[in-house]
């Protein structure tokens, strides 16, 4: 079994690591990696790059913050047991919101329309006090207890990331089966042809952009429990780009590649101090960035199956430059 | 009454300022569908090097000028260093140019910190006038911008519509591969017309830096405003730019004015209603 292969050693992972790896590398990864998998599930199946994804999963963070625990003295105080499935829902409503916008534009367009989403959305939580408490948001946001096990506990959070994280890639590769996963993939190859089949468009494009706002809303939950604090900063610009940067870093033609792109763009930010000045940070991720997209544009995870298949395949690949 | 009159003049002052920002970015977009998301980055290098300028010789025009020219050369190279070399694959087109505008906000804030500039007004620009007519007080240096935004949309039209370059330009954004087929070095055009969407940039960043201020950040509010002004107006219009960019900021500066902390959702809900009715823009062609 393939996947009990990957998913021991990363159960064994907390007896290995102490606990500044394990929050700052493994559960960081793990958070960033289902963000990132909320574009990468997108960009594979629907066939739309969309920047909106930290919009999602801020909607979800707000919505935890505002009726949760917190340090600003905003919002109502509600139980887990509803604020979780609340943040959810939001995240899902506002996925499916931005699918209807951004419905009839593919490609350059609908990248365009959702990073003109994104960065509108920021500029709204910074301006607007009573929901988002503007620039400073919300911070000493704490994670819950749930049956007496604290999720503030680092141990419990990465167990947490982890399971969700598998729970989404399952998700994932079962909704794509599905029919409606299967209608989604049809619209990514030949709109037209659903639509003379008689099956509507829309329907597809927006429950694909709903359905990767679920997992956004996850991600997005998980994050403002890692950070204790959500602001204007967690939807601005640079976690628009650091969610891009993770999907094409791993690379946006198969889902599970977000969370390589995650481990190595996690790694990157925690070591770069050791490399450059930290505050040129940057422009070394610009950089990678850059050097992914001339050089491998499947990103490392295409980079890696190619070399695998040459290295299973050598007389194959000898025939073929003849 | 005089309230309304100022936010509407403020509100034109943003949209000669988006249409300078937008008209470079709806340029480069028509001809190449090049996404360039470096625009903003361009627009802010453009206003730092007209700051230098002015600071260093005490002379606006020359700033302009110098600001200019430094966005057009560094869209050129962007284009002929980067982007060319991926005509045609357009989100990896999109994916580089955000990589080049990580890359230059970075080195910008490296190299000129993180304050905010506003560039020295020349004594004619300086102080305000009182408007015949409306009866109010305005700043010269917007009027001046206001005046500038239309004399840049003319030549713009003058050069696209009256020139033989402009001619070589609108054959390209019709029909890439026959332009080619007869003979016009494509490659050449591309640098050129991205160079002079650099320029117009690199000019709106001085102009900006002067009318208003110039920090990091700035860079992000003219690529959001150049989004949603050449989503509005219709991709590759000119006339499209001018249209959405009077709409989008009459509508940013009335929200401000009479909506303080929903002010964006103004800008927001044109472009939700555009694209529900128009999805090509107001003045946009319909692709394919």
């Amino acid at each position: 079994m393939r996947p009990a292969l990957i998913l021991i050693p990363l159960l064994a992972l907390p007896l290995v690591l102490n606990d500044f790896w394990l929050t700052q590398v493994a559960t960081r990864s793990l958070i960033l990696g289902i963000m990132a998998l909320s574009l990468s599930f997108l960009a594979t199946y629907l066939g739309v790059v969309s920047f909106a994804q930290a919009t999602m999963a801020g909607i979800a963070g707000y919505t935890i913050a505002y009726f949760g625990p917190n340090s600003v003295g905003i919002g109502v105080q509600l139980p887990f047991w509803i604020s979780i499935p609340l943040a959810l829902m939001l995240a899902v409503v506002s996925g499916g919101l931005i699918g209807l916008i951004a419905r009839r534009s593919r490609g350059i367009y609908a990248i365009m329309i959702t990073l003109a989403i994104g960065v509108a959305f920021f500029y709204f939580t910074r301006q607007n006090y009573t929901l988002f408490n503007g620039w400073t948001g919300f911070s000493g946001v704490r994670a819950p207890e749930i049956g007496g096990l604290s999720l503030r506990d680092p141990l419990a959070l990465y167990l947490l990331s982890l399971g969700t994280a598998v729970l989404a890639l399952a998700l994932v590769s079962g909704f794509v089966r599905s029919p409606l996963g299967l209608t989604i993939q049809a619209v990514r190859d030949a709109p037209g042809r659903v639509l003379a089949l008689g099956i509507s468009v829309t329907t597809p494009i927006v429950a694909a952009f709903a359905f990767s706002g679920l997992l956004a809303g996850a991600g997005g939950i998980l994050n403002v429990w890692y950070q204790e604090r959500i602001s204007s900063f967690s939807v601005g610009l640079g976690p628009i780009i650091d969610i891009l940067i993770v999907a094409v870093i791993g690379g946006l033609r198969h889902p599970a590649g977000a969370f390589v792109g995650a481990v190595v763009f996690v790694l990157l930010d925690t070591f770069a101090v050791d490399l450059i000045d930290r505050e040129r940070f940057n422009t070394l991720i610009g950089v990678v960035l850059l050097l992914i997209v001339i050089v491998a544009p499947g990103g490392l995870q295409q980079l890696a199956s190619d070399w695998v298949a040459r290295l299973r395949r050598p007389e194959v690949k000898e025939k073929s430059t003849v | 009454m005089t309230l309304f009159l100022i936010v509407t003049l403020n509100g034109l002052t943003l949209a000669a300022l988006y249409f300078l920002a937008a008209s470079g970015f709806s340029l480069i977009f028509g001809l190449m569908r090049t996404v360039n998301m470096a625009h903003g980055a361009l627009l802010m290098l453009g206003g730092y090097v007209g700051y230098s300028i002015v600071d260093a010789t005490g002379s606006w025009g020359l700033g302009v000028v110098g600001g200019g020219l430094a966005a057009a050369l560094a869209g050129a190279i962007v284009q002929a260093g980067v982007l060319g070399w991926m005509q045609g694959d357009e989100l990896r087109q999109t994916l580089a140019s955000i990589a080049i505008s990580i890359i230059m906000a970075d080195l910008m804030l490296w190299h000129w910190g993180g304050l905010t500039y506003q560039v020295e007004l020349p004594e004619a620009l300086a102080g305000g006038q009182r408007l015949p007519v409306l009866g109010v007080g305005y700043a010269n240096i917007r009027l001046a911008l206001m005046a500038f935004a239309l004399a840049t949309g003319l030549a713009l039209w003058f050069l696209i519509q009256r020139t033989r370059f402009g001619a070589v330009i609108r054959a390209g954004v019709d029909d890439q591969d026959m332009l080619r087929a007869l003979g016009y070095p494509i490659n050449r055009i591309f640098v050129l017309v991205f160079a002079l969407g650099g320029m117009l940039a690199g000019m709106a960043g001085v102009v900006a830096a002067s009318a208003l201020s110039i920090a990091p950040g700035t860079d992000l509010q003219f690529l959001l405003s150049s989004l949603v002004v050449v989503i509005v107006g219709g991709m590759g219009s000119i006339g499209g730019a001018a249209l959405g960019a009077l709409l989008v900021g009459l509508a940013e500066q009335y929200g401000l004015a009479y909506a303080p902390t929903y002010g964006v959702v103004f800008t927001f809900a044109i472009m939700v209603l555009v694209l529900a009715v128009r999805p090509q823009g107001l003045l946009g062609k319909a692709e394919l």
